[in-house]
């Protein structure tokens, strides 16, 4: 006994890890194929005398959840990517705000409405680039539910840790498969708890003075201490600065205190990589066929390996590179047009041996699709 | 052991249903790994409803059914979309109240009077997919009868409880004769 074996969906998993890290508030439009993470949490939180809003749109949902999170809670929402596209001006702000939230991006096929119910993995560079000016952000991924749940419960922890938006970046298949799940005893994952800060009341508190170790004591906005909080360029105040060096400073701050960490936020697994020639990379559902396609080839002799990568940003370069490190092809799997091929190629000393096997059709991406990426590259035609 | 399964209908007959019921044994139950898929979007609704479940002892990569094992199918469009896909020597399971057999495929074709068997001793088609589930457990031993039991206890209100082990069990006699006829005209 003890063990907590469970046959849910993704979204299911998804939603109770979001418990199981402490998630207090959740503001959201219910959007396919992520509706029911909102449609679970509309229950399951009220029963815990916290807070779900569906708000008129998502826009509203994340500036809800900002406020939320300031305010000392736990909190999050949940979208796809029409949604995601939404909000990404205030991503922008929290990130410039330095408050923590998690943001699940269950992604379709897009551009705009795209295919609902489709699978894609077009939004890598959304969950990066969405928002405008320099900045970093954590994004996680996963292929199997059980890994989802872990990152799930990380994001919230990675959130708390950084002061950061975390995006986790989910797909239809994954949101909307079923298998079986080991759940994680209580206490099993550490959790993070919200760090606040240690100035009593009636001493000034600097909302955006960094500690010795880099961290930013939060303290509830609303609470015992008045502060300013603003997307403008801020001092250790929160105050609006034009002066150069706080630009400066702030800018590199944001950046810094992600982009310097990229090894130790790099969540990775390795598969059959010790005599590979050829590596496959892959992330989400993708890596599901390249997994089975790998088996299938390594039981015929062929020594193929594969890296997936769980967290996709800051892009773990340095962990690519000795990964690709001899061998002799290197076969991004994915489904978008390369968006992480392109990166895998910035990282590698020879992006000439970097190739790309996708599928951008609505289709979710066959073991077969992936056998005739590598008779092509083996020069054994298609 | 590594068993593909599909399950295809239309909308409301509960095929989705069963599909997750069986992994579900398969794995509560049975200690057995599985994954199951289905249909979703406009082909979801009223046209050709597909849930595809995988069994296996061992760990499931890639989650969809290219080439099932064990298809099973409630309805013609569903039968002449997904024929062609069974694996060569699989089973295909049919109602021929349902389904018109017009094609040998190259597979065992197995015909059950499940819906007139379940109008005429529970007078209910809406347990029909229960008794297609008892029926594919007595033909392929998937899991254990007891496991589907189980997993239809703690999944259906207990107003419809006992039509539905009903319903189960007149599934696994059918599959039982089906059986008995098989190995008659095999020797």
């Amino acid at each position: 006994m003890g063990t907590n074996i469970k046959f849910i969906q993704g979204n299911e998993i998804f939603a109770e890890a979001a418990l199981y890290a402490g998630v207090q508030f959740f503001a959201g439009y219910p959007i396919t194929p992520s509706t029911e993470i909102a449609e679970i949490l509309s229950e399951e939180l009220p029963k815990r005398g916290d807070k779900f809003i569906q708000m008129e749109d998502e826009i509203s949902s994340i500036c809800a959840i900002i406020g939320a999170s300031l305010t000392g809670l736990k909190a999050m929402t949940a979208t796809s990517g029409p949604g995601f596209s939404l909000m990404q001006e205030a991503i922008g702000y929290a990130v410039m705000t330095e408050v923590p939230l998690v943001v699940v991006n269950v992604q379709r096929g897009g551009p705009s409405t795209g295919m609902p119910t489709s699978v894609a993995q077009g939004d890598v560079m959304q969950a990066r680039w969405g928002t405008h000016g320099d900045h970093s952000i954590i994004t996680l991924t996963a292929s199997n539910l059980g890994q989802a749940f872990r990152m799930t419960v990380e994001a919230f922890n990675l959130a708390e840790t950084f002061r950061t938006p975390v995006i986790l970046l989910f797909d239809e298949v994954l949101a909307h498969m079923r298998e079986k799940v080991v759940i994680p005893a209580s206490g099993e994952i550490e959790v993070v708890k919200r760090l606040r800060t240690s100035v009593p009341k009636g001493t000034n508190y600097h909302p955006y003075l960094t500690r010795e170790d880099g961290r930013l004591p939060m303290s509830d906005f609303g609470g015992i201490h008045r502060y300013n909080v603003t997307g403008l360029v801020h001092d250790m105040w929160g105050f609006p600065s034009t002066d150069p060096k706080v630009a400066y400073d702030l800018l590199h701050h944001l950046v810094d205190k992600l982009e310097n960490q990229a090894e130790l936020l790099a969540r990775y697994k390795t598969y059959y990589t010790k005599d590979a020639e050829i590596l496959l990379i892959s992330y989400g559902s993708s890596t599901r066929s390249a997994l089975h396609r790998i088996e299938a080839r390594r039981k015929r002799g062929l020594k193929i390996g594969l890296l997936e990568l769980q967290t996709l940003w800051p892009f773990p370069r340095q962990t690519v590179r000795r990964e690709c490190e001899g061998r002799s092809h290197i076969l991004v799997v994915e489904m978008d047009m390369g968006q992480i091929c392109q990166e895998v190629k910035k990282a590698v000393s020879e992006p000439d041996r970097v190739f790309l096997a996708n599928r951008i059709d609505g289709n979710f991406i066959s073991p077969v699709d992936i056998l005739r990426a590598l008779n092509m590259i083996q020069g054994k035609g298609v | 052991m590594v068993k593909r399964i599909v399950f295809s209908g239309s909308g409301g007959q509960g095929v989705i249903t069963a599909s997750v019921i069986l992994a579900e044994a398969a794995v509560i139950c049975d200690g057995l790994n599985a994954v199951q898929t289905q249909s979703y979007g406009p082909e979801a609704r009223g046209g050709a409803t597909r849930a595809d479940v995988i069994i296996s002892g061992e760990p499931i990569h890639y989650p969809k059914v290219l080439n099932p094992h064990v298809l099973v199918c409630l309805t013609q469009e569903a039968y002449g979309k997904f024929s062609s896909i069974i694996r060569p020597g699989g089973l295909l399971l049919t109602d021929p109240r349902f389904v018109k057999v017009e094609r040998k495929v190259d597979a065992r074709q197995v015909e059950l009077e499940m819906h007139r068997a379940v109008m005429a001793e529970i007078g209910n088609s809406i347990v029909l997919n229960i008794c297609m589930l008892g029926a594919l457990i007595g033909l392929t031993k998937l899991v254990r009868p007891g496991s589907v039991v189980k997993m239809v206890k703690s999944k259906i209100s207990s107003d419809f409880l006992e039509i539905n082990e009903k319903a189960f069990g007149i599934g696994m006699r059918l599959a039982e004769s089906a059986e008995a006829l098989w190995s008659a005209s095999d020797s």
